[in-house]
């Protein structure tokens, strides 16, 4: 062995020997060094150093207030590469965190609200089999819950929600994406200004066209409470909706109260209609493709959400395009002889809606995701209409309003489709949504040659949001895309299309 | 589910309710009347020779030299199969590390006036070679004797001349001064000796010992960072036992290990030990070793986490989070919070200041652990795997979760919990 032994000793240098445990593991890790040890000059320690093979003559005579920097190396070099290493790292400022948490994250919903004690709502994202027992927990906390999870079974859903009620707090979701309480967006949501609009939906991205829609008409949202897919169904029977109208009519912050809701079983559609003409307050209904039936007085219906949206700020209709919007020619990019019509949605109600328009105008529409009236997917049907959201699409991958690459791939190969006359897109932005979801639409245009179809859009977002609604729709519109107001007038432009062929 | 939370609410109170105070030190057999010739009381749950680690075997060895039940380690080894080998907590005491104790080597004694049990520890003997870390040598043995004959007797005498020393209070100032009472027991260690120096020089003089004495005696108290390490385990212990067999109680009352099972012990199943194998402290070695010479995780001292010290109170202890990898003494807090999931409460009188004087994390309940997937986090010292070494470094180790698994099922069932 031709090891070398080097001691140094910092004369009146005092450390924690903890700290100087971890210096010495620091130094002993260096390239070439077989070990090291930084440790005050006590007599204990000497020994400790000379039974470790690291004492040399120097460090024989260190006093117990210095302290000694002993390295065994291989060879001279790295001795003294080590030491250099070792007084850099005593003199280097210790890193200090920003604050007294650093990093501590709950890992259980009790030391969540341990920690935050003033908490009132838990967004639980877990998987579906775990999220009914974490929603329990949360509830019998006293906490409002939303349940982004999906594949929550309806039994679990319909228990936690009448366990809800029992406990006073409202139970949003299983599978509910958006919500916005007192301001606060939760889940996909977009910054809206606060204001006297309450909205009770079914479906998330028709809270977000809604809310939106509202924003931008100078309107505001008092809140914004998602239900659940499933919940005004039979077996759920309206009970987080019924809640929810419960929690608006109390507001004093809420004047107007819109109710979205993909088609909902009539006998709970009954109960709901029960439910406004009690209340003290109007209501918009919007039940998509499908019509209300009689209302009270006091409830207005609207035919989309746009409509929905114009009827809780007090107008006929919010979303009038421009007037020199290019709408329904046809002429300048569409491929004369493409006769098909093919919907690449990333949010289900508003595919929905998009098949409601083009079906009350007398088409046949195919989905995968078919509203009553619609039918099964066909890959070859004339129109098309396709959620891309829906689970066969989203099976170990991201939802496409985070991760819009496989709708970007569908998307090019309809602009090269001969058939394919019209391709109708929605563009989701706001919080949890992808930072430029136009940026890739516009890019697969682009690199698009020759005739191709026409490309009609609308995007759901605000200036507030942090994609910025009019960077969005500027990148899509120097693409050629045609940006519609509304998903409805983007559906409608398309009926305007297929009617001039 | 009504009856566990009425028997958490009884163990928790009987928990904080403890009032542990250092009354005297006696040699083993008197307190221990069942503490005879040729038995050995070691740490964890129950554990055969064949199955014991190398420094527990070494310790072993050498505690039978030291009673004079053997010529040497050699003749020791030969003839172990006339002792017996009982767990510490049989005889409501525990022992740090190998947890060595014999009826001749004077133990502490805690008692908790609020309920009039007692609880033992041996001496803590300081660092280096050392019995609980596995030494066995001359010197080790000899400073056996030393506190057998000297120092035991004169803090004994000293403890019964003040009355007994509150320790409640006592270990409420060391969590401000950075002690957590397992890895770092400075300031604890430092207010006791200044706290018995009157009654010790007293003591002394009743005696009649000469200065010499007095001065050895002092040096030795004064120049042990973890002198008090013993008397929190007594304490914790002494605190922890009238929390046994408190019916439906998911509250864990003990944790222990013997350097092969770690195991826990739960209010609502009574005495029965829940074991799993123990694992490897991650921590800092001293000079000349590495994680190829440490033994897995091992002693008594785990009850300090029970009562919600050691690794439960990183927070107070901010240098001694230097032993978790990379950690710094900024996440010490980390720690803390974490335990505070496992546990149903904090202690109103152990508070610590960087976290704005929340009490440390107080009965740790099964079903949480379990729950949460978070395991209990226990400061240690790390024992040479052969015996006779000793000390080679300090880390800080899970608690395997197996065992508290074990233990809700056994609950559950008791209760027709399915």
């Amino acid at each position: 062995m031709s090891a070398v032994v080097v001691n140094l000793v910092l004369a009146g240098t005092y450390m924690d020997s903890i700290a100087l445990m971890r210096l010495s593991r620091e130094v002993a890790g260096l390239s070439g060094v077989e070990d090291a040890a930084v440790m005050t000059g006590t007599p204990a320690n000497r020994e400790i150093l000379r039974d470790a093979g690291l004492l040399a003559p120097e460090g024989e005579t260190a006093k117990p207030g210095d302290l000694i920097l002993a390295v065994r190396a291989k060879n001279e070099s790295a001795s003294h590469a080590a030491l250099v290493e070792a007084e850099r790292l005593l003199s280097a400022p210790r890193q200090t965190a920003d604050d007294g948490t650093s990093g501590w994250v709950p890992r259980t919903l009790r030391g969540a609200v341990m920690a935050l004690p003033t908490a009132n709502l838990a967004l639980i994202s877990v998987p579906g089999d775990f999220a009914a027992a974490e929603a329990r927990k949360a509830i019998e906390r006293g906490l409002n819950v939303m349940v982004f999870s999906d594949n929550v079974p309806v039994e679990a859903e319909i228990s936690l929600k009448h366990l809800a009620a029992e406990h006073g707090v409202l139970m949003m979701g299983p599978d509910c994406g958006t919500a916005i309480i007192a301001g606060t967006p939760i889940g996909f949501a977009n910054e809206v200004r606060r204001g006297d609009v309450g909205i009770i939906g079914a479906s998330g991205t028709g809270i977000q066209e809604v809310s939106c829609l509202v924003h931008r008409a100078g309107g505001g949202i008092s809140h914004a409470i998602g239900t659940g897919g499933r919940d005004l169904s039979t077996d759920v029977g309206g009970l987080t909706t019924l809640a929810a109208m419960a929690a608006l009519e109390r507001d004093p912050a809420t004047k107007r109260i819109v109710l979205i809701s993909k088609p909902p079983a009539p006998e709970v559609v009954a109960r709901v209609v029960e439910e406004i003409q009690r209340s003290r307050k109007p209501y918009v209904v919007h039940f998509l493709g499908s019509v209300a039936g009689d209302l009270p007085a006091n409830a207005q219906h609207a035919d989309t959400l746009a409509h929905a949206a114009a009827l809780a700020v007090g107008q006929d209709r919010i979303d009038v395009p421009p007037a020199n919007a290019v709408s329904s020619d046809g002429q300048m990019d569409g491929q004369m002889d493409g006769q098909r019509v093919v919907g690449l949605y990333s949010g289900g109600t508003l595919c929905g809606e998009a098949q409601a328009i083009l079906m009350g105008a007398g088409h046949v529409v195919a989905s995968n995701a078919p509203i009553p009236g619609a039918g099964s997917d066909d890959a070859a049907a004339a129109i098309r209409l396709l959620d891309l959201g829906a689970d066969e699409f989203t099976r170990n991958r991201p939802h496409p309003m985070i991760d819009p690459e496989p709708r970007e791939t569908m998307l090019r190969q309809m602009l090269g489709d001969p058939t394919v006359r019209v391709v109708l897109l929605d563009v989701l932005l706001g919080y949890g949504a992808h930072p430029d979801p136009a940026g890739g639409i516009a890019q697969a245009i682009d690199a698009s040659t020759g005739r191709r179809p026409v490309v009609i859009a609308s995007v759901t977002g605000t200036e507030e949001d942090p994609q910025i609604h009019s960077e969005q729709v500027s990148a899509l519109t120097r693409a050629g895309v045609r940006v519609a107001p509304s998903n409805a007038v983007a559906a409608e432009w398309t009926l305007g299309i297929l009617n001039s062929a | 589910m009504e009856i566990i939370e009425k028997a958490n609410a009884e163990a928790l109170k009987r928990l904080l309710g403890g009032d542990p105070v250092l009354v005297d030190v006696r040699p083993a057999h008197e307190v221990m009347p069942d503490l005879g010739e040729r038995q050995i009381l070691h740490a964890g749950p129950p554990i055969e020779w064949s199955r014991m680690c190398g420094p527990m075997r070494g310790a072993v060895a050498g505690i039978m030299v030291f009673e004079g039940w053997a010529s040497d380690l050699a003749d020791a080894e030969s003839q172990v199969d006339s002792i017996t080998l009982r767990p510490n907590h049989d005889f409501d005491a525990v022992g740090p590390m190998t947890g060595m104790t014999t009826m001749s080597q004077p133990v502490m004694i805690v008692e908790n006036r609020a309920f009039g049990n007692r609880a033992y520890c041996t001496i803590n003997e300081g660092l280096g070679k050392v019995m609980r870390f596995g030494g066995n040598d001359a010197e080790v043995l000899s400073r056996l004797a030393w506190l057998r004959d000297e120092f035991g007797p004169l803090l004994g005498a000293a403890l019964r001349r003040t009355g007994g020393i509150e320790l409640k209070p006592l270990v409420g100032r060391g969590l401000t001064m950075g002690d957590e009472m397992h890895q770092r027991n400075v300031a604890c260690s430092s207010l006791l000796v200044r706290q018995l120096g009157p009654a010790l020089v007293e003591a002394a003089a009743e005696l009649n010992l000469d200065n010499a004495v007095l001065s050895r005696a002092l040096a030795f108290a004064g120049g042990n960072d973890q002198f008090f390490l013993n008397i929190a385990m007594a304490m914790g212990k002494a605190i922890m036992d009238p929390v046994r067999g408190i019916e439906g109680s998911s509250v864990v009352t003990a944790m222990s290990r013997n350097g092969t099972d770690f195991a826990i012990r739960v209010s609502g199943t009574g005495d029965r030990w829940f074991t799993a194998p123990v694992e490897m402290p991650q921590g800092l070695y001293f000079p000349g070793y590495d994680e190829s010479h440490a033994n897995p995780d091992m002693g008594d001292s785990t009850i300090v986490e029970t009562v919600g010290l050691g690794g439960f109170a990183m927070a107070a202890a901010p240098a001694v989070a230097g032993f978790v990898g990379a950690g710094r003494a900024s996440e010490a807090a980390n720690f803390t919070r974490s335990m505070r999931e496992i546990t149903l409460s904090e202690n109103p009188e152990w508070t610590i200041p960087s976290l704005d004087y929340a009490g440390v994390p107080t009965a740790i309940d099964v079903r949480l652990v379990v729950e949460s997937g978070i395991a209990p986090t226990i400061n240690t010292g790390i024992a040479h795997r052969e015996p006779g070494i000793g000390q080679v470094g300090a880390g800080v180790v899970k608690a395997p979760m197996d065992c508290f698994t074990q233990a809700l099922e056994v609950l559950a069932a008791e209760l027709g919990i399915s």
